[in-house]
């Protein structure tokens, strides 16, 4: 059919951040066992009790197994043709931004994260990462006012080590799962974000996470702690060249809200998918995990997942506070050979604790996208409440989607709500848009928008309409 | 078929159009002139090529022309896009409009709006604007301000669709407008309200084409001509008489026709 055709050229996206930035890095030898992790551990100066956690969490990971229980297909990772730890040189000690690098601040300059004094964003405050080392964090004398910390999670175990030791791990333990036990015994750099009592965070926060070589794996770890009654925004955004080779992207994201505090973490991926014969493209095995430790505590994920060859990811949220909430708002768009396997897990364990989950998958190319989710009801989570709308858009006629929600009920006084749904662009709608003068392809981004509105409502302002035009990018051919 | 001469151009020419869709035959040599100031009315039963005639009109991608020749304006628009006829200035008004799931109808309506605007060379207008002058066309079809809040379409009722139509109309100000069966599914205030909301809106510069099986709507807007269409071709076309002689006789009185001839 004519339109369906038309419809493929429009998917077919152009990626803007697919350079290289051509700097000197240090790397180490491929490969892993404790030699490398303590290399790892010596290079960033860390104390004992985290080389402890590395190394057994490195003992655990070999006794595991890789999970094979996701609906992807790709080609075994060599674990041991990765290198784990890769940064560009630079000085030993960076007093200011004028001592970085020229070359990095021009690459963040040009994905649209300018660092510098005279350019940073005004009202966001950011700490951009290259491969494996966080470069610079913006507005921390302004945050360190209000109390808050935003640093590298490097300088945090220099800095703040009770911190880390009190709560690292403790969301998602290295035992959890293969890819988390790998990052815990591996993990480079990362974001530390410390909200103190009664602290509402003056700014958004955002991390951005640049892999740049194409043959290390980049394994960073994110640790937020929003103590009573404080709040925090966070954003988090991700680019990669391209590259033919897959890189490996393994992170570990730990959320802890105490009583009545919240936080919103929001994410929009787009690491480099791969071509459209599926060569090359990030393996995105990410583990994140909010605990809402505290009463009426809040927890919001709301990701916007765009890129990766593979995406694994299931952003989750423990319920254990009284009246505590957890929330999770996704939009993953697959392309061309891409393949998601994304959702989420509410584990209700306190009583009266509630739950929405708003997934809405789409779908064009050949690509296959899966949403999993679990909701459990433990048997003192009693008067809780849980709400999911898992909806799915198919684009042409070769995209798969699939839905496999779980559900586990403990607590007869207690109320899951599940909804699903599968639609496809239809041509009639595109002709309707078309028969009122508007052109094809904004009819097609704007009925994906549209499909999206109930998550694209829950993201900060700013990034809502970095995502809107993302998707569009995404569905748009080489026009413009 | 109009042998009067006429004082100016017309606006759509259809001459022994042939279509298919699936390699089937629809349309079979349909010739239809529209000048301006003129109200044509096609009639016929269905599956006779009536809505397959005002979607190739309207550019639908699912129909290949075999044959024949659709101008607007003198231009031959055979493979114009379906939103490049709509912004030069032909409307297909909806047998069943379609519904457009978390598409908002204000923005739908703004985006077509100015799409059309722009290739008059007209300002487009941002959302103050574009509300102020919405306001107004609402008014039209006696439509709440409330429906523009909603997604296009959805969960509207048949006669809510149909008004929706009819203010897209008006914000568009086509040169032509094919409304098919906009008279369906209308109880008689709607039929009403819908009726003199076309009349505003039509003038001596503009056509209109009514796809109906019913005389009520004509009863309203009176034609000045009426075709009768079976399998795929015009077999009959007279005044606006002709469409309560079909009433009273039947389609079976046209079968004979054809017979006939």
């Amino acid at each position: 059919m004519v339109n369906e055709n038309l419809v493929k050229d429009v998917v077919k996206e152009p990626y803007k951040y697919g350079f290289v930035t051509d700097i000197e890095t240090e790397k180490i030898e491929k490969g892993l066992n404790e030699d490398i992790i303590k290399l790892i551990s010596q290079k960033k100066e860390e104390p004992k009790f985290l080389l402890d956690f590395r190394i057994k969490a490195f003992k655990k990971w070999q006794k595991m197994k890789e999970p094979d229980w996701a609906a992807l297909g790709y080609k075994k990772i060599d674990y041991q043709d990765i290198i784990y730890y890769s940064a560009p040189k630079q000085k030993e000690k960076i007093s200011s931004l004028d001592e970085v690098d020229p070359k990095l601040l021009e690459t963040f300059d040009k994905l649209g994260i300018p660092l510098t004094e005279q350019k940073k964003l005004t009202n966001v405050a950011v700490d951009a990462v290259f491969d494996s080392v966080s470069i610079a964090t913006t507005f921390r004398e302004e945050l360190a006012e209000h109390g808050v910390i935003f640093c590298s999670i490097s300088e945090a175990v220099k800095n703040h080590a009770d911190l880390i030791e009190k709560y690292l791990g403790t969301v998602v333990p290295a035992s959890d799962n293969y890819f988390a036990a790998l990052n815990s015994a591996v993990f480079s750099d990362g974001s530390f974000v410390y909200i103190p009592k009664g602290v509402t965070c003056p700014m958004d926060l955002s991390s951005y996470f640049r892999i740049n070589s194409g043959d290390s794996g980049q394994f960073e770890r994110t640790l937020i702690i929003a103590e009573e009654s404080s709040s925090v925004s966070y954003l988090e955004g991700c680019t990669a060249p391209m590259f033919d080779t897959n890189t490996l992207h393994a992170a570990v994201v730990e959320l802890i809200a105490l009583d009545d505090a919240s936080i919103k973490y929001s994410t929009v991926q787009n690491w480099y998918a791969g071509d459209e014969e599926g060569i090359g493209g990030i393996f995105n095995f990410v583990t994140k995990r909010g605990k809402c430790l505290g009463k009426r505590s809040k927890i919001s994920w709301s990701q916007v997942e765009t890129g990766s060859a593979i995406t694994w990811k299931y952003p989750s949220c423990l319920l254990l506070g009284e009246e505590s909430v957890g929330e999770f708002y996704s939009v993953a768009l697959t392309n061309n050979l891409q393949q998601a396997d994304t959702g989420t897990k509410m584990i209700h364990i306190g009583p009266k604790t509630k739950s929405t989950i708003v997934s809405k998958g789409i779908s064009a190319g050949n690509s296959k996208n899966s949403y999993r989710g679990l909701v459990k009801m433990g048997t003192k989570a009693t008067g809780s409440r849980n709400y999911s709308q898992c909806d799915s858009m198919l684009i042409g006629d070769q995209a798969s989607a699939n839905t496999f929600p779980y559900i586990k009920s403990q607590q007869p006084n207690s109320e899951i709500e599940h909804e699903a749904s599968t639609c496809r662009i239809s041509e009639d709608q595109l002709f309707y848009l078309q028969s009122r003068g508007i052109e094809f392809e904004e009819a097609v981004s704007m009925m994906v928008s549209g499909f999206c509105r109930d998550v694209f409502n829950q993201l900060p302002m700013e990034f809502a309409a970095e995502a809107d035009k993302l998707l569009a990018l995404k569905l748009e051919g080489s026009v413009g | 078929m109009q042998s009067k001469m006429k004082e100016s151009d017309p606006i759509l020419e259809v001459e022994n159009l042939c279509a298919s869709t699936d390699n089937l035959p629809i349309l079979k040599g349909v010739s239809l002139t529209v000048y301006p100031g003129e109200i044509h009315a096609i009639m016929g039963r269905n599956g006779c090529g009536k809505s397959t005639l005002s979607k190739i009109i309207a550019g639908h991608p699912s129909y290949n022309i075999t044959n024949g020749d659709i101008k607007f304006l003198g231009e031959n628009i055979n493979s114009l896009e379906p939103e490049e006829r709509s912004q030069s200035g032909i409307f297909l008004g909806f047998q069943y409009p379609i519904e457009i799931p978390g598409v908002s109808n204000l923005e739908f309506l703004r985006v077509s709006t100015n799409a059309r605007r722009k290739f008059l060379n007209k300002e487009e207008l941002d959302t103050f604007d574009f509300e102020e002058l919405v306001k107004e066309k609402l008014e039209i079809v006696k439509m709440d301000h409330a429906f523009l809040s909603r997604s296009v379409n959805q969960g509207f009722s048949g006669g809510e669709k149909k008004r929706n139509e009819i203010l897209q109309m008006a914000l568009l100000e086509p040169k032509i407008a094919i409304l098919d069966e906009t008279d369906s599914g209308l109880d008689i205030d709607a039929l009403r309200i819908v009726a003199s909301g076309i009349k505003k809106i039509f003038n001596a510069q503009t056509g209109i084409i009514l796809i109906t099986h019913y005389q009520r709507l004509l009863d309203e807007i009176k034609p000045n001509y009426v075709h009768v269409m079976s399998d795929g071709q015009i077999i009959k076309t007279g005044e606006s008489d002709l469409a309560l002689e079909l009433e009273e006789k039947g389609y079976e009185w046209t079968d004979n026709l054809i017979k006939e001839t």
